[in-house]
């Protein structure tokens, strides 16, 4: 799994995928999760990294990453290695 | 730079929620940094909004409906001439192509006349009718069709198209079947609107992207900006769009053209699936409505067509801007009912 690398994230949390032509908005969190993976961030170091940012528990921040991921899985923002 | 003064004829004024090609076009030849351009609307109708958009359209004349054929059409082509010194003609309707294909070898030879059209072949080669040959020619995956010309064959389709299937109209209408029953409902909708024969049409479900091309006629594709629709009229035109980076598309849409060595502008209408396969719909022989967004993202093709019209060679254009969008608006002229006498009355305006 990785990011669309066109990807195109605002200051403000506006995000537009060039390739499907749609665009969404995000929160911080949200923001933050995107750079991470535009930047190269791994989805284990990326967990770490917001247990520790946010002072949230493993559990939860798992569940939440998981629904996440999918719904930029199914909005073509992630996309699967093989369709690189 | 000196810009280069020419006349040029176009038509598709009915810039209306279903809009012709004739005022988005216009825009681009005004903005064109190469010519100093005097427009002259060609219309049909003496309601089409753009013989009143005056600050786009120089002057106007009423031209005879295309059934009536090429010798009215050429007659009155040969006044318009007389009084414009016309340099080039850009027709934007499909239904109206033919006969100006048929005439443009007598345009150029009598009257110095300039088109850039495909040639008849091409133009027959593209219909819905014979699409799925189309594709198998030109390498680009189409979904299988079949033409049918009584609604009792729908129920000998056999295993050739599950359901649900598309029934097409020659020229417009479509709609999706789920049942025998409804593929017959919409045979008989469809063809007392629009006739024989019908078309039956695999279903390929994914989104719509579009293609707003030109090509050379020598097998280079010019220019060419992809656009997903963002919202949809109920006639299901597009009243916004944005343009997309989609390689696999530029590149699709680059082999139809080159196969084809299709001379003029056109748009490619398809359904890119789930799986991200490119399945072609339509190809439309002249520029879409929305072919300013072409201009916006940096590819003028309306002045690209003009250049190639006059015999010159242009180098094809090897980017566009992404993500810009267009957003159609509809606004109330007022107009002098002189203007409305003038045109109903005289033919001009």
């Amino acid at each position: 799994m990785h990011i669309n690398k066109n990807i195109a994230i605002s200051e403000t949390g506006f995000v537009f995928n060039p390739l499907t032509g749609d665009s969404f908005s995000t929160n911080q969190v949200g923001q933050e999760i995107l750079r991470k993976l535009q930047g190269g961030t791994n989805q284990e170091e990326l967990l770490k990294h917001l247990t520790e940012k946010f002072n949230i528990d493993k559990t939860t921040l798992e569940k939440d990453m998981t629904d996440f991921m999918l719904m930029l899985n199914s909005y073509q923002i992630l996309m699967d290695d093989e369709k690189a | 730079m000196k810009k280069r003064k020419i006349t040029v004829g176009v038509t598709g004024l009915n810039n209306i929620d279903s809009p012709g090609p004739g005022i988005p076009v216009i825009r681009a030849l005004k903005e064109s940094e190469l010519f100093d351009i005097r427009t002259i609307g060609l219309s049909y109708e003496t309601l089409e909004p753009g013989l009143y958009m005056h600050d786009l359209v120089d002057k106007s004349y009423q031209i005879p409906n295309p059934s009536t054929g090429t010798s009215s059409l050429l007659q009155r082509l040969e006044y318009i001439h007389r009084q414009e010194k016309l340099d080039l003609i850009i027709p934007n309707f499909d239904a109206e192509l033919h006969n100006f294909i048929k005439l443009a070898p007598q345009l150029k030879s009598d009257y110095n006349i300039a088109t850039f059209l495909p040639t008849q072949k091409q133009f027959e080669a593209r219909h819905k009718s014979v699409l799925y040959e189309f594709g198998e020619q030109n390498e680009v995956k189409v979904p299988f069709a079949k033409m049918i010309f009584s609604a009792s064959e729908i129920y000998t389709l056999g295993e050739e198209i599950t359901y649900p299937l598309v029934v097409k109209g020659k020229y417009y209408d479509a709609s999706v079947a789920a049942t025998p029953e409804q593929a017959v409902n919409y045979f008989h909708k469809i063809s007392a609107k629009w006739g024989l024969p019908i078309i039956i049409q695999e279903f390929i479900s994914g989104n719509e992207v579009n293609v707003t091309a030109i090509g050379d006629g020598k097998g280079n594709c010019v220019g060419a900006v992809p656009m997903r629709k963002l919202y949809i009229t109920d006639k299901g035109k597009a009243w916004a769009g944005v343009a997309l980076e989609d390689d696999k598309l530029i590149d699709i849409a680059k082999k139809v053209i080159s196969n084809s060595k299709w001379r003029g502008g056109c748009e490619l209408e398809f359904i890119k699936t789930k799986e991200g396969e490119y399945y072609l719909l339509e190809m439309n022989p002249r520029f879409p409505a929305w072919v300013y967004l072409a201009v916006g993202c940096g590819q003028n093709h309306p002045e690209a067509l003009v250049r190639l019209a006059l015999g010159e060679d242009v180098n094809p254009y090897e980017s566009y801007e992404v993500g810009k969008m267009f957003i159609r608006y509809s606004f109330d002229q007022i107009v002098n009912m002189s203007e409305f006498e003038k045109i109903s009355t005289f033919g001009e305006l």
